[in-house]
């Protein structure tokens, strides 16, 4: 990209970026580590407590981990419908965005969001607009990642 | 030139008055601490509309009406309306004109609308092209919030510089002859006059980083603030109050530092020196992080907070600078930076 006439040049804006952050407080990460640990691993305490449940009455490991990952979609859809989930994941962060209910909300969000401006090209011109992201990147490299593998089994 | 002195300040001979203001915020803006200054604060902030949209716009509208029915004025006698707002093709603002039906200039100046309105409101009194104008900015945190970040319950957490935009509206409007005086009320309350107006030049640090608006902005606001007292051959030491727009908590620091580096008095900026974005609400209690910004924050302040304390004789003399970053929702995208710019008015009471 060209540098136009009225943006600095790189080292100029580095150096304003430095100086501005002396004056900006530090994210607590490691404060913020701690919380999304506890959160994340209390999550999948509780997750897997309902499997052993669902296992107890008579499923199979396989049909319990589905029926476990729909509840848990299902519950951070009501959630952020009931308007917690945002303030639940201030607090604990990644504790509960990088678990599935993280990505159930990044769907729901904007289908409340957009709700106003049509069902057809509202919700569904924008359903996926934080999810899509994800889900081609994550798409494309479980495909990459499928063919590498596929050419090592061919060598085997 | 006869109104212009210096590089890039106009004055304003024929001096124009603020007749009438009015500052409409939401409900969190009234739980701040300026909650007693402002005119209108909603219940909730949908204002009963269904669309947050149509909410932000019928704010201004609210507040339009009610700072010309405080100027003694009615609707009739308006001849412009200069407003703006954060949305694109400045939604808000078009709808409430449509619904005001006074001759409209819609104005996009991010952040700074609000001194930039100001000014053109003042050019086109001053220069007797019409003898009353309403100006107006407004923002709303959730009409914000989804064109320029993130749906409103995505869950998700915010670094500690980045701003909260201010559901806010205010307007003045500003008349070539002052209002007949309400002399029954005591004391009677000093008229505000615009004397000068100092146009902003975009400033670009080159910072990408759309969570630190206010630090991206500084070095604008601060670029017309000393051009405004190299034209005017003021010091700090001429204005009682000198009010920045939005720079923030963190960008308050650095306009401070980049004061001292200029040479200005420190010991006075300290003083009359203030950021209406760090004004707007309390910093731990509201969770606002970097403090508060869009076109409502400094309109809000203005027309609430400043006008009243001004016409109440607390301030003779004030010099207010709306802040705007001038990004796009696409340009961030692109990989390019945070424009900056910052228009300031100087406004004195008789």
């Amino acid at each position: 990209m060209s540098k136009s006439k009225g943006t600095p040049g790189k080292e100029v804006a580095k150096a304003y970026e430095k100086y501005a952050m002396t004056f900006t407080p530090k994210p607590r990460y490691f404060y913020n580590c701690v919380k999304a640990f506890i959160a994340g691993g209390l999550l999948c305490v509780i997750a897997m407590l309902i499997q052993n449940r669902i296992m107890a009455s008579g499923w199979e490991e396989k049909d319990a981990a589905a029926l476990l990952t729909i509840i848990l979609i299902c519950s951070a859809q009501l959630l952020t419908g009931l308007g917690w989930f945002d303030t639940i994941a201030k607090v604990v962060g990644a504790g509960v965005i990088v678990p599935i209910t993280g990505f159930a909300n990044s769907m729901v969000a904007p289908a409340i969001e957009y709700k106003k401006e049509g069902i057809v090209l509202g919700v569904g011109g924008k359903l996926f607009s934080l999810a899509g992201p994800v889900l081609v990147c994550g798409i494309s490299s479980a495909a990459l990642v499928g063919i590498i593998y596929w050419f090592m089994g061919g060598m085997r | 030139m006869k109104n212009k002195i210096g590089k890039q300040t106009f004055v304003f001979r024929n001096k124009p008055v603020i007749t009438g203001e009015c500052a409409v915020v939401g409900t969190k803006e009234g739980q701040g601490p300026l909650k007693e200054y402002f005119d209108t604060i909603l219940e909730d902030d949908t204002y009963g509309e269904n669309t947050w949209e149509k909410a932000e716009s019928r704010m201004m509208e609210n507040s339009i009406m009610t700072a010309i029915r405080k100027a003694g004025l009615e609707k009739k006698n308006i001849e412009v309306m200069l407003t703006g707002d954060l949305l694109n093709q400045l939604m808000s603002s078009s709808f409430s004109a449509r619904d005001i039906g006074v001759p409209f200039i819609g104005l996009y100046g991010a952040c700074s609308t609000m001194t930039l309105s100001m000014l053109m409101s003042s050019i086109i009194v001053d220069g007797e092209f019409a003898e009353n104008v309403v100006c107006a900015a407004s923002s709303h945190y959730c009409t914000a919030e989804r064109q320029f970040r993130m749906p409103l319950e995505h869950g998700n957490q915010k670094p500690p510089s980045a701003q909260w935009t201010a559901t806010a509206s205010g307007a003045a409007v500003i008349s070539k002859n002052p209002c007949k005086s309400n002399e029954t009320l005591i004391p009677i309350p000093k008229e505000i006059f615009i004397t000068h107006g100092t146009v902003g030049k975009i400033i670009d640090t080159g910072m990408k980083d759309s969570n630190q608006m206010g630090a991206a902005m500084v070095p604008a606001a601060v670029d017309t603030i000393l051009n405004h007292f190299e034209d005017t051959g003021r010091t700090p030491d001429d204005y009682d109050i000198i009010l920045t727009g939005d720079l923030g908590y963190i960008g308050k620091e650095i306009a401070l530092d980049l004061f001292a580096d200029a040479g200005l008095n420190m010991k006075k900026m300290h003083l009359c020196y203030d950021d209406c974005g760090t004004m707007l609400y309390y910093r731990e209690s509201e969770d606002v992080h970097g403090g508060g910004s869009g076109c409502g924050c400094s309109a809000s302040v203005f027309t609430g907070y400043l006008f009243k304390k001004m016409r109440a004789g607390i301030f003779n003399r004030a010099l207010i600078v709306s802040t705007g970053a001038m990004l796009s929702t696409i340009s961030p995208f692109q990989g390019e930076s945070i424009p900056g710019i910052a228009h300031a008015i100087a406004i004195e009471t008789s």
